[in-house]
């Protein structure tokens, strides 16, 4: 342990505690165990950040984060975290719901949206939606391949169309 | 590419990851598909909800506020732990110098420290006296005799006196050499042993305190301005009397 890991620790892991967070928050459903595993998250970063070998810092700790989730998901949650199925492709899903044209920015229906969607679907939608990561680096923190990425993010999206276009349907 | 080829690729198209030559072939196949165009602008919608949604969580402050105090006690800990390690090597390094100290005094040979070579000069000093003649060079049981005789050959005046009713009868005295200097040696007698006391002047008072060279007892004492070493076969308890006697 050295005063440099202390620096970069300042460094490379505060300066993105609020992406951290969001990940936690949306992958944990809740503000309280999402502060449980955004700051476990930052203490395991603390302990890896020799391991941080330059590269998006934001990426590399949103990884830590979503290991850290979901080993809280299984232990704590067990029944929330229920691997999807990737070799399943998106076009096989239902492509005859048509699409709504538009969708408006409100926050409480985008919000109730995404908490319906599965872990993985949700997780995708917000690291390339809400934090912007590119597919190579979704790959990285999802681990898995940069074609799950893509075809996670297409069922992802499918399901909110789905889940707007009923929405509209009861209203 | 079908329609449910592209459907997929619209997706990587709108997140600006499909290469040059795909969205090229997506782009004419647009043109061509209201369907696939719908699903496009669908998606372009969506996106942008989601991006405008305001829909990230900002970490609390009670996280920030932890997790800088974290690095502050890293920091604390190691500042610390570096006293630690520092006070640790100074313990080390103080025990070391003792142990190395005490090495030296234990398992030097006999007689290097001044205080050992001083013992060794009293005990062979006693020893050549009782070696033929040189007990005495004033044979006397008077102290009145034997005082006087130090007189001009030393620079004190010791403090004479018999001891016989005590059971330390004064033998005499003579003039030896201990330490550098000259010295009073006034001898006794306890029963058959022999008893030397080196008397020279002394600047602070010392209680008896009695040690065994080589199967003698010495005791080295101060009072009223002069220094007792005695020393003697004798064991060192009776030789302790004697101690007492001349201290009063």
């Amino acid at each position: 342990m050295s005063a440099n890991e202390a620096d970069q620790f300042e460094r490379i892991v505060l300066p993105h505690l609020d992406a951290a967070y969001n990940l936690a928050r949306w992958l944990a459903g809740n503000d309280h165990d999402a502060e449980d595993i955004a700051q476990e998250a930052c203490v395991r970063a603390f302990r890896f950040i020799g391991g941080h070998r330059g590269g998006d810092a934001r990426a590399w700790l949103l990884a830590i984060v979503r290991n850290t989730a979901f080993s809280w998901l299984k232990k704590n949650r067990p029944h929330a975290v229920v691997s999807i199925d990737d070799d399943e492709l998106a076009q096989i899903e239902d492509q005859n719901v048509p699409a709504k044209a538009t969708f408006s920015a409100d926050k409480n229906a985008l919000r109730a949206a995404l908490e319906a969607l599965q872990l993985e679907f949700r997780e995708a939608i917000v690291l390339r939606e809400l934090e912007g990561l590119s597919y190579k680096e979704i790959a990285e923190v999802a681990k898995v391949p940069v074609g799950t990425v893509m075809s996670r993010l297409a069922r992802a999206r499918r399901q909110l169309q789905k889940h707007f276009a009923q929405k509209e349907g009861e209203s | 590419m079908n329609c449910a080829e592209i459907r997929l690729l619209l997706h990587a198209h709108a997140d600006g990851e499909l290469d040059a030559a795909n969205s090229l072939e997506l782009e004419r196949h647009l043109k061509t598909c209201s369907a696939c165009a719908a699903e496009k602008n669908s998606l372009q919608s969506l996106g942008a909800a989601l991006r405008s949604g305001d829909l990230n969580f900002r970490a609390p402050d009670s996280l920030k506020k932890d997790l800088l105090q974290f690095v502050q006690d890293l920091n604390e800990e190691k500042k610390s732990r570096k006293n630690f390690k520092l006070q640790s090597l100074w313990k080390f390094l103080a025990f070391g110098a003792t142990a190395f100290a005490l090495l030296v005094i234990f398992l030097r040979p006999a007689g290097i420290s001044a205080h050992d070579a001083f013992l060794n000069e009293v005990i062979a000093s006693h020893v050549r006296s009782l070696q033929a003649e040189h007990l005495t060079d004033v044979v006397s049981s008077d102290q009145h005799t034997v005082k006087p005789w130090f007189d001009g050959k030393i620079d004190f005046a010791p403090d004479v006196k018999d001891f016989a009713a005590q059971g330390f009868p004064l033998v005499g005295g003579r003039l030896d050499y201990l330490d550098g200097r000259a010295v009073a040696a006034l001898v006794y007698r306890h029963n058959k042993h022999f008893i030397n006391v080196f008397v020279w002047p002394a600047t602070d008072a010392m209680k008896p305190e009695t040690e065994m060279r080589r199967g003698y007892a010495i005791i080295n004492c101060a009072t009223n301005g002069l220094h007792y070493c005695l020393v003697s076969d004798l064991n060192p308890t009776e030789l302790g009397e004697l101690a007492k006697l001349l201290g009063q």
